[in-house]
């Protein structure tokens, strides 16, 4: 739905009157569209001592096309007008050397084009081989989050924290990161760890892989198929015979094939599994996207209606991804991806089931990541906050607004914001990346 | 326990089936009932006499009509001393209650028995909202003139608005049809296989007509001599013009040709031990050998409305040491053709026999040319408890006609159940 509000600030008089009142300045985000380049702008990269992470940021940089520059303290010129700052801090070995942020940073950040990027790449907090580099490396964090909440104009900040031996693991996120892909990903964390490199072209990441994604029908599952589709892969749709209708609308334009089915289902995992072997000789990509809502404050939740969301948000991806593991429909190098929430993070009121459900997906994250990487299989989750679908279009008006605002962006996410998210996951060169669960959010005040 | 006996399926007779609001439109229940019993009478020779019990029901049953059957034997050809009682399990109504009187003669607690059914879905109970329901309880209460007043000041012009018996599920607020519809989407049932099934069904009919095979199944009432639904002269072509009716879009796939129309009609079926027909110069046609009824959860989504017959039959076939194969006829009641169909491809898929009926393989392919031979309920029409009788004395006939055999019976019901039986008969 449209953000009537974001559009009134463009106009003449609400510019005037936004200025003038102080009120909300949501920045239209921009979106990867067909032609998009990784990052359209001038980069300036700066570093704690020379690094082989530092060394994998100038590769990709120069493999990006960008034209960059490396400063150790940043370049205060009003001419230049930076697209990102990206800040290589692995460098860091004990907490003296974060003064190396003020002195990058404080320079240059006021220049951030409109929707900038910052990208401050650490070094693994608990892989550090002393206390003093481990407190500095935490210390990223700080940082990085408050930068969120500082940077204007549609701009994120965001910290990806690299293991020691996985600097060749650091592209697919660079980009993602880098590139309007990660439009509404901002204050996140997360973790790169090592995993075998994989060549494949960055135009086309899942060419050849075969994607499942439930609730395809429509809102974010339908942006899911459509952009795991528009990255090379042949998507599966699965959704509830209520929605065919409009399953077969995104499935037949993206050519991907369609599975009817409750995800509930008792034998909806065998199915699944059975549709994708027959119909595409197995799985690479699950995107565990169905979920409900039924929203009742506990005192007055019963237990068909507690049990009918964790049933669809839990319980389902639980035993879904069981078989398509345990029967090898998955293939190895595969990739896991649930749907979390921020409710599921901050909890939410009315929403006892829903956050419950929501933050077992998380656990479901974790209690995998570990123990499927003998197979190459990730897990990863995305936390949506407030997106702009017909599920958030008939929250009630003042909750919707103030959804809306809560966060630095100032402005709801759009389907493609986790669709983007997702296809960063399911990107065979993330290899290095499992266990994670990243927000969706816009740097959201809940939960952060 | 002592040992029991043989349920012979002696007899049975029906009315034509006629669609809503046409020629039944002004007879009720008991009418039609009273009419399906005389001719079974009438034909059997059992005027004035007593017998075991007679039972039957109605789906759609004024709250009048409390004591419907016994009102029925009182104003039938039946001696006035034959007890009656009525019963109500949706579309199995009439299936059960062959069970319930085949039950009876087997343990020896009668000797021979009636069950039957009658549903119209003209001469609809039509009853007041519960409004205007609490109203006049309370002016019946009330004490006084001026209490009476009191009350009805009260009423509202919206009271007069009744409440009709919808055909939906209570606990879904979807139609049949629409939880049907949804289940042929889950299964992949074409529109082409619809229409050629019901295409089937009623060619299967006309023929059982032609070659008078429902001569001595049926009694004209109201000068109706055949099925009102039945078109002999139906193609494939007719068919696939029709508008889906059911779901909607370009995945909607049931019409209302593969979809049974609603009904008004009346069946009846005759059964007994072997000894009692024989002292009553009737031969038995078939035998009752085996029922089963399950039940699904379908309110959350999980299964399908119509899909409990594929859960019952399953059970049954163990109990009776049967495959699904070892039958010569299935009569599989057509509610919707998709129905049908999504059953027979459940029997055949792996994971459904694994997962859902916990069978190590799946029960399999049937016959096609063994499946509703004379035609079943997309031709014939569905008077809902009717359906049963229908079926029970055209299978018992068709295995007597065939010298012997064994035929499988299958109805789905409202409220996610199924009624399902063996009839075997009496050689071969």
């Amino acid at each position: 739905m449209t953000d009537r509000y974001q559009t009134f600030t463009r106009t003449p008089l609400g510019r005037t009157l936004v200025k003038n009142l102080g009120l909300p300045d949501p920045t239209p985000l921009q979106r990867w569209t067909e032609g998009s380049r990784v990052i359209d702008g001038q980069v300036v990269f700066g570093a704690i001592g020379e690094t082989e992470a530092g060394k994998a940021i100038q590769a990709l940089l120069r493999d990006v096309g960008a034209s960059f520059s490396t400063a150790a303290e940043g370049v205060a010129s009003s001419e230049l007008r930076p697209k990102a700052l990206v800040f290589d801090a692995t460098g860091a070995t004990s907490t003296a050397d974060l003064t190396s942020l003020q002195r990058f940073f404080s320079p240059v950040i006021r220049q951030l084009g409109t929707a900038g990027r910052v990208i401050v790449v650490g070094r693994t907090p608990e892989l550090s081989p002393s206390p003093e580099q481990h407190i500095a490396q935490r210390a990223l964090e700080g940082f990085t989050r408050s930068l969120g909440k500082e940077v204007k104009r549609g701009a994120t900040v965001n910290l990806v924290y690299v293991a020691p031996d996985a600097h060749d693991q650091l592209d697919s996120t660079l980009r993602f990161f880098l590139s309007p892909k990660s439009a509404y990903v901002d204050g996140q964390v997360v973790r790169v760890g090592a995993g075998p490199v994989v060549g494949n072209d960055p135009a086309a990441p899942l060419a050849g892989k075969v994607a499942v994604v439930t609730g395809a029908a429509r809102g974010i599952g339908a942006a899911i198929a459509q952009t795991l589709a528009r990255d090379g892969a042949t998507v599966m749709g699965v959704d509830v015979p209520q929605n065919a209708n409009d399953l077969r609308k995104v499935m037949s334009a993206i050519g991907g094939s369609e599975l009817l089915l409750d995800v509930t289902a008792i034998d909806a995992p065998q199915r699944i599994a059975a549709h994708a072997e027959e119909h595409h000789g197995g799985l690479d990509v699950v995107v565990h996207n169905a979920g409900i809502t039924r929203d009742k404050r506990l005192a007055n939740m019963r237990t068909d209606t507690w049990d009918a969301v964790l049933d669809v948000n839990l319980r389902a991806p639980e035993r879904i991804t069981t078989h398509l593991l345990e029967s090898g429909a998955l293939h190895d190098g595969g990739s896991v991806i649930g749907v979390a929430s921020i409710a599921g993070i901050a909890g939410n009121n009315g929403q006892t089931n829903y956050a419950t459900s929501k933050a077992g997906v998380i656990g479901l994250v974790q209690a995998l990541a570990p123990r499927i990487t003998d197979r190459q299989i990730r897990i990863n989750a995305v936390a949506p906050g407030f997106i702009e679908t017909e599920m958030t279009a008939r929250v009630p008006f003042a909750i919707r607004e103030v959804g809306r605002r809560v966060n630095s962006l100032q402005q709801g996410g759009q389907p493609v914001d986790v669709a983007e998210t997702i296809a960063w996951f399911a990107d065979p060169a993330s290899a290095g990346i499992t266990g994670n669960v990243v927000r969706v959010c816009g740097q959201s005040m809940l939960g952060a | 326990m002592t040992e029991t006996r043989k349920v012979a399926v002696v007899a049975g007779n029906r009315i034509p089936f006629a669609r809503q609001d046409k020629t039944y439109r002004h007879a009720s229940n008991s009418d039609m009932l009273t009419a399906a019993l005389n001719g079974l009478v009438d034909r059997t020779g059992l005027g004035g006499q007593e017998l075991g019990e007679v039972v039957a029901g109605a789906v759609l049953k004024h709250a009048r009509d409390w004591n419907m059957v016994r009102e029925v034997v009182l104003g039938s050809k039946l001696a006035p001393t034959t007890p009656a009682y009525d019963i109500q399990q949706a579309c199995g109504t009439g299936l059960e209650a062959a069970i319930l009187v085949g039950n009876k003669i087997a343990l020896g607690q009668i000797e021979a028995g009636i069950a039957g059914g009658v549903d119209t879905a003209s001469d609809a109970p039509i009853a007041v909202n519960d409004e205007l329901r609490n109203i006049l309880l309370d002016l019946n209460r009330a004490k006084s003139v001026q209490q009476r007043l009191q009350v009805l000041t009260r009423l509202r012009p919206r009271d007069v608005v009744p409440e009709i018996p919808r055909n939906a599920e209570p606990r879904t607020r979807k139609s049949m049809g629409e939880h049907a519809a949804l289940t042929a989407l889950e299964w992949g049932i074409t529109r082409e296989a619809q229409d050629e099934l019901a295409y089937r069904s009623h060619m299967n009919l006309a023929a059982a007509y032609d070659r008078g095979f429902q001569q001595d199944l049926i009694t004209p009432y109201l000068g109706l001599e055949k099925d009102q639904n039945l078109r002999p002269d139906t193609t494939i072509e007719k068919l696939a013009k029709l508008k889906p009716v059911f779901g909607k879009g370009e995945t909607a796939t049931m019409t209302a040709g593969n979809s049974t129309p609603l009904t008004d009609g009346a069946s009846t079926v005759l059964l007994s031990t072997d000894e009692w027909a024989a002292e009553h110069g009737l031969k038995p046609l078939a035998y009752l050998t085996h029922s089963q009824t399950a039940a699904v959860d379908y309110v959350k989504g999980a299964e399908g409305l119509l899909m409990a017959p594929a859960y019952a039959v399953p059970r049954m076939l163990a109990r009776a040491g049967l495959t699904l194969q070892d039958f010569d006829y299935y009569e599989i009641h057509e509610a919707f053709a998709s129905q049908v169909l999504a059953t027979l491809k459940a029997w055949e898929d792996p994971i459904f026999c694994k997962e859902r009926l916990g069978l190590d393989a799946p029960l399999g392919e049937i016959d096609r040319d063994k499946l509703n031979v004379n035609g079943s309920s997309l031709a014939a029409g569905h008077p809902f408890a009717a359906t049963g009788g229908r079926i029970v004395a055209g299978l018992a006939k068709q295995l007597h006609e065939n010298g012997g055999g064994r035929g499988l019976i299958s109805i789905c019901a409202a409220g996610g159940q199924g009624v399902v039986a063996i009839l075997e008969g009496s050689t071969k």
